[in-house]
């Protein structure tokens, strides 16, 4: 009765409030993120479409080529040009494909020229995010108490979402973030940023972004790093360059 | 001279009785029922396993289990459906049918197969053993990935040795399969007439062969970094953690094809039969196969895009990845092919093979988007993934099993199942099935990760709906196994053919067939 009430009250409010944000990839806030939400959307609706051919030749046989309707079994089961057709087209809407993605791919690997640098170490279970050009750097814990967690006190809008300390970007600048891992592997992923990589224990892994809308944008670990795996969030906040410059100051002045 | 000749024929009948039989038998036909009902057992424990974590993630907060429990579970459900119930599921059915469908009396070594069997039931006790162990069970996630995998307490030998068993197991049973269809089949039953559930299990045995020693090598490389002092995996020692990944799934890339290769035998040995239609393209089927076979070694690294490969890397296995979409089409149209202006009926096995075929290509549609490397640092260890592969492995390898079992459960019981039983368990479990993973997708691409025990507060309407499914489908599950006790104890008797369209070899015998079959070999034109 519980269940069936909460599943009922849960889908109603699904439908009221989730719309296609908690039903699709975020579009995100850097050229790259667009271009990646696009590439995304276009597989999908050819699948969609490949998917419509397909299933509606079946599902018409299924209806039409019954038994139950007097259907007589044809005998034909062979032809190579039908094979050689069918491997063809996939094939050529597989270049299709391959086209935009190569284009974005090289797109995303390409750092040079960075404007600033940040250093993201990855522990069980936290961040610490180095300014090295900057000389300072900070950790990053879950801010989400932990009664919360245990359900013994209200779960606030960015449960699990949230740090004391987030990392904080000046907008339209091209930073370069080089990750790394002290203990076992993790992975820093931010979906509005379109980022995500692995931290790897011993080795510098690079990626790059440049953030366009001021914000704050928020992420997880995404790969397995131990018991407190799903408790390392990542936050970041995305700030004019002008603020950015006077929250540097501020930090410096503070001391490390 | 007769007399002895006759005796002899009849020599072979004495067998123990009870559980002795059992132990002993090198009989294909009890070994394959061995089989069987392992995986049935595992696929409970497995399930069970499953329901912790659906259980688990049903509200957000911890209500159930501790997060380093709860990452056991996941750990421990994977192997034991991979390597507790699909793979044993498909050799217990190589055991029953792939002699019966090339004609031969047995298979081509009896005493190993009783053996590769055996050595099953204490790989898994082993395993299962380590959630009674100090530091718990393994926790790392069943790829295993060092340097985590390394903090496993007590547990970490003894799942690596049952590892090593499990893939003794199934090399045993390759090679098996492989020396059956290779040396054993009737007279006239050349290679290209043989039923394609014998092709793709041929394939598959090479696979087996190829990739299981590489998993063996890349465990006990573990187990000295961890006992030994080496350093394969240490960066401090010189060695290097993403080294175990690129042999992991060196072996699991052909692993998810060994997976997924006897279902596709399956469906295509089901369609001809109830469109009453020969199989459409069965040469390109064959062909299919093998490139899938072939491409699935050229592809692993598709499945650890974000560890920092270099560029020309990420394109080569985008692409690569991208071109296994070919053959796998291929295979789809060809069913489709064959089901065109048949004369269909929808018994149960029929259904699960149609069902097989719609939800196997919507898991590879996700397939083809994972493989954009783009598009894919979003899905990468996101729930999008675990939509993606639980679609070609639950509604795809577990139906085409469950598909089988209908199918060729007449012939081995002689009794028909329950028709109407077997359409409410099909029913039951697609609507279930995909309850669970379909929102799977959505919460993925909304930014849910991976084997997380808790999670932010967007994504709890999706996850109750995946476990109100998961327990669906994991109660539609005990319908299955009172329809298989049901069928077994009797039923209503099934003739020879036991299905109005069925062709091949194994429908010439009685249901079910005496204990031995073939001792003459039938002539094949």
């Amino acid at each position: 009765m519980r269940l069936g009430l909460s599943l009922l009250l849960s889908l109603l409010a699904g439908a009221a409030h989730a719309g296609w944000d908690t039903l699709n990839m975020p579009v995100g806030v850097t050229e790259i993120s667009r271009i990646v939400y696009d590439l995304h959307m276009l597989i999908f609706w050819i699948c969609v479409a490949i998917g419509i051919v397909v299933f509606g030749a079946m599902f018409y046989a299924i209806l039409m080529h019954r038994k139950a309707r007097g259907a007589v079994a044809a005998n034909f089961h062979e032809s190579t040009t039908v094979e050689v057709v069918w491997t063809v087209i996939p094939f050529l809407i597989l270049v299709a494909m391959a086209v935009p993605a190569t284009a974005t791919l090289i797109k995303m690997e390409d750092s040079r020229n960075p404007e600033m640098t940040i250093k993201i170490t990855g522990y069980q279970w936290l961040w610490r995010y180095d300014y090295p050009d900057e000389g300072f750097g900070f950790y990053s814990y879950l801010a989400t108490p932990r009664d919360a967690i245990l359900d013994e006190a209200e779960k606030n809008e960015h449960y699990l979402l949230e740090v004391d300390r987030p990392l904080v970007v000046p907008t339209d600048t091209k930073i370069r973030l080089l990750i790394t891992a002290n203990d076992v592997l993790h992975a820093w992923w931010v979906p509005d940023l379109a980022l995500k990589k692995d931290a790897v224990p011993g080795f510098i892994n690079e990626m790059w972004t440049r953030i366009d809308v001021p914000g704050v944008y928020r992420g997880q670990c995404a790969e397995l790093c131990g018991r407190d795996h799903g408790f390392m969030p990542i936050e970041v906040h995305a700030v004019p360059p002008e603020d950015y410059r006077a929250w540097l100051a501020q930090q410096k002045a503070a001391g490390p | 001279m007769s007399d002895t000749a006759a005796a002899h024929e009849h020599h072979d009948d004495h067998h123990p009785a009870g559980l002795w039989r059992w132990v002993t038998t090198t009989n294909h036909k009890d070994i394959g029922t061995l089989y069987l009902w392992f995986a049935m057992l595992m696929f409970f424990i497995g399930g069970a396993m499953a329901l912790v974590i659906r259980g688990e993630l049903f509200m957000p907060g911890l209500q159930f289990v501790d997060p380093q429990f709860f990452n056991s579970m996941t750990t421990l459900h994977a192997l034991v459906m991979i390597f507790g119930v699909v793979m044993p599921a498909f050799t217990g059915l190589a055991n029953w049918q792939i002699p019966l469908m090339v004609g031969a009396t047995d298979m081509a070594l009896p005493r190993m197969n009783n053996w590769s069997f055996w050595i099953l039931p204490f790989a898994f006790a082993m395993l299962l053993s380590t959630l009674f162990m100090d530091g718990g069970a393994p926790a790392g996630g069943w790829t295993l990935y060092p340097p985590l995998t390394l903090q496993t307490g007590d547990a970490l030998p003894f799942v690596i040795f049952s590892i090593h068993f499990m893939g003794m197991s199934s090399i045993m049973g390759a090679i098996n399969v492989i020396a059956t269809i290779l040396n054993m089949r009737a007279p006239g039953m050349t290679m290209m007439k043989m039923p394609l559930f014998v092709w793709t299990w041929l394939i598959t045995a090479f696979l087996l062969i190829a990739v299981m020693p590489v998993l063996a090598g890349g465990v006990t490389m573990l187990l000295t970094d961890k006992f030994f002092g080496t350093s394969f995996f240490n960066a401090a020692g010189g060695g290097d953690p993403v080294m175990f990944q690129h042999i992991f799934w060196f072996f699991g890339h052909p692993e998810v094809y060994i997976l997924i290769l006897p279902s596709f035998g399956v469906v295509s040995s089901i369609l001809p039969t109830f469109a009453r239609k020969p199989l459409f393209g069965y040469s390109s089927m064959v062909y299919a196969t093998a490139s899938i076979a072939f491409l699935s070694f050229i592809v692993w690294a598709h499945h650890m895009f974000t560890v920092g490969m270099p560029l020309a890397g990420e394109l080569f296995f985008m692409f690569a990845t991208m071109l296994i979409a070919v053959p796998t089409g291929v295979k789809v149209f060809n069913w489709v092919a064959t089901m065109w202006r048949g004369s269909m009926t929808f018994e149960t096995p029929m259904l699960f093979a149609i069902g097989f075929i719609i939800m196997f290509t919507i898991g590879g549609f996700s397939g083809l988007m994972l493989a954009i490397v783009p598009a894919d640092f979003q899905y990468h260890d996101s729930y999008f993934v675990v939509a993606h592969f639980h679609y070609v492995l639950v509604p795809g390898s577990i139906f085409a099993i469950m598909a089988a079992v209908y199918y060729w459960l007449p012939k081995w019981t002689g009794h028909h199942y329950s028709e109407r039983l077997g359409k409410w368990h099909f029913w039951l479990s697609t609507i279930f099935v995909n309850l669970t993973f379909f929102p799977m997708h959505f919460v993925g691409l909304a930014g849910m990760p991976r084997r997380i025990p808790d999670y932010a507060l967007q994504f709890t309407d999706y996850n109750m709906l995946a476990s109100v499914g998961a327990f669906g489908f994991g109660f539609a599950q005990l319908l299955f196994l009172y329809i298989v006790v049901q069928t077994v104890r009797g039923g209503e008797k099934a003739s020879d053919e036991c299905w109005e369209g069925a062709e091949g070899l194994e429908w010439t015998l009685p249901s079910p067939p005496p204990y031995h079959t073939f001792t003459t070999p039938p002539v094949v034109k």
